[in-house]
């Protein structure tokens, strides 16, 4: 007889209800393969969403056993549940179906938070010159792997509180253009990371980084935009 | 813009208060263990300008940092509006100068 694993999986919207699923336990299989295989093989209506299943596209995260984490690259074997797995939804999120989160608000903050690059050069223009030594990149290229999972912002108990906070991912995302010298707005993302829901708002409890998948520190992206604050943006280099 | 300032405010009144309330609280321990009387305290405060200055500094420095403080606070722990709370902060902070000058006068002149 196979060992099994017992999965429990939210049903329903914001109203809902927690059902019971048994899959054979496997020696390698993430939290994904055990969803896929849920709604392959017993739950054909089960909602959830994925595209890349390598840890690129920042699609798949839900709330697994209480954490949330990207389910694609969360191996069972290790979080260690004893046979068993509780699916949900991403919190601090409006819920659609089953353990799909609606994003639409995470996306909207990272816009509010002066997230979109402004670009200073035209096609014709040389490409600019950046030295990749240099303070500003080597912040900016800490921050810069971000792939909108969204589980910082799920994990953020300020967000679950302040509903105006623009979250951890898009104040990393403000950091990182603040440190762009290419980027023509740098004093308005610093501004918008600063108004009312920004980065003051943090409470540097830290949960983003201890929750990033890609183990990046929008912890200290925030503190660096604070920095900016008191003493000005960082310097970036000339574009030469 | 106005939150970048008011950040920075919080920040700046928060230096120079760390010092000044080190000195103030080991000169109540400095009073205390000494059983200075209230006439003795007076007899070194009252004409000292620097006294007044050092206290006139720290009242000032709390009337800018607690306010944005509770404003903080009241934003994130309350449903009450942005404009009501920002008056309140400013009604609290003002409070604060005036019952603080009004101390300083009292103890240097």
């Amino acid at each position: 007889m196979t060992e099994t694993l017992t999965v429990r999986i939210w049903r329903g919207k914001a109203e809902g209800r927690f059902e019971s699923y048994e899959v054979p336990a496997r020696a390698n299989q993430t939290v994904l393969d055990v969803v896929t295989e849920v709604q392959r093989s017993l739950e054909p209506a089960l909602a959830y969403r994925f595209a890349c299943r390598v840890g690129v596209c920042g699609s798949c995260a839900m709330t697994v056993n209480g954490r949330p984490r990207w389910t694609c690259r969360t191996h069972v074997r290790r979080l260690g549940g004893e046979g068993t797995l509780t699916l949900e939804p991403l919190r601090n999120l409006p819920h659609i179906k089953d353990l799909v989160s609606d994003l639409t608000p995470f996306f909207e903050k990272w816009h509010k938070a002066g997230g979109r690059f402004a670009g200073t050069a035209g096609r014709q223009d040389p490409p600019q010159r950046v030295d990749p030594q240099s303070a500003s990149r080597l912040a900016a290229s800490a921050a810069i792997e971000c792939i909108n999972c969204a589980v910082c912002y799920s994990a953020c108990d300020v967000v679950a509180w302040d509903q105006d906070y623009l979250g951890p991912a898009a104040l990393n995302r403000a950091w990182t253009l603040v440190n762009d010298a290419r980027h023509g707005a740098r004093e308005e993302t610093l501004d918008r990371a600063f108004a009312a829901g920004g980065c003051a708002s943090c409470h540097s409890q830290g949960n983003c980084t201890r929750h990033c998948p890609v183990e990046l520190s929008p912890s200290q992206s925030i503190a660096g935009l604070k920095r900016s604050t008191l003493f000005g943006p960082p310097k970036v280099g000339e574009p030469g | 813009m106005m939150e970048r300032r008011l950040f920075i405010l919080q920040r700046l009144s928060a230096m120079v208060l760390a010092p000044l309330v080190l000195v103030h609280l080991g000169l109540i321990l400095y009073a205390v263990r000494d059983g200075l009387t209230a006439a003795e305290i007076l007899g070194r405060t009252q004409g000292s300008l620097g006294w007044a200055l050092f206290y006139g500094a720290f009242v000032l420095a709390a009337a800018v940092h607690a306010p944005l403080g509770l404003r903080n606070i009241l934003r994130e722990w309350t449903g009450v509006g942005l404009r009501l709370i920002n008056l309140l902060s400013l009604v609290f902070g003002l409070l604060l100068a005036g019952l603080g000058l009004r101390a300083v006068v009292a103890v240097v002149a």
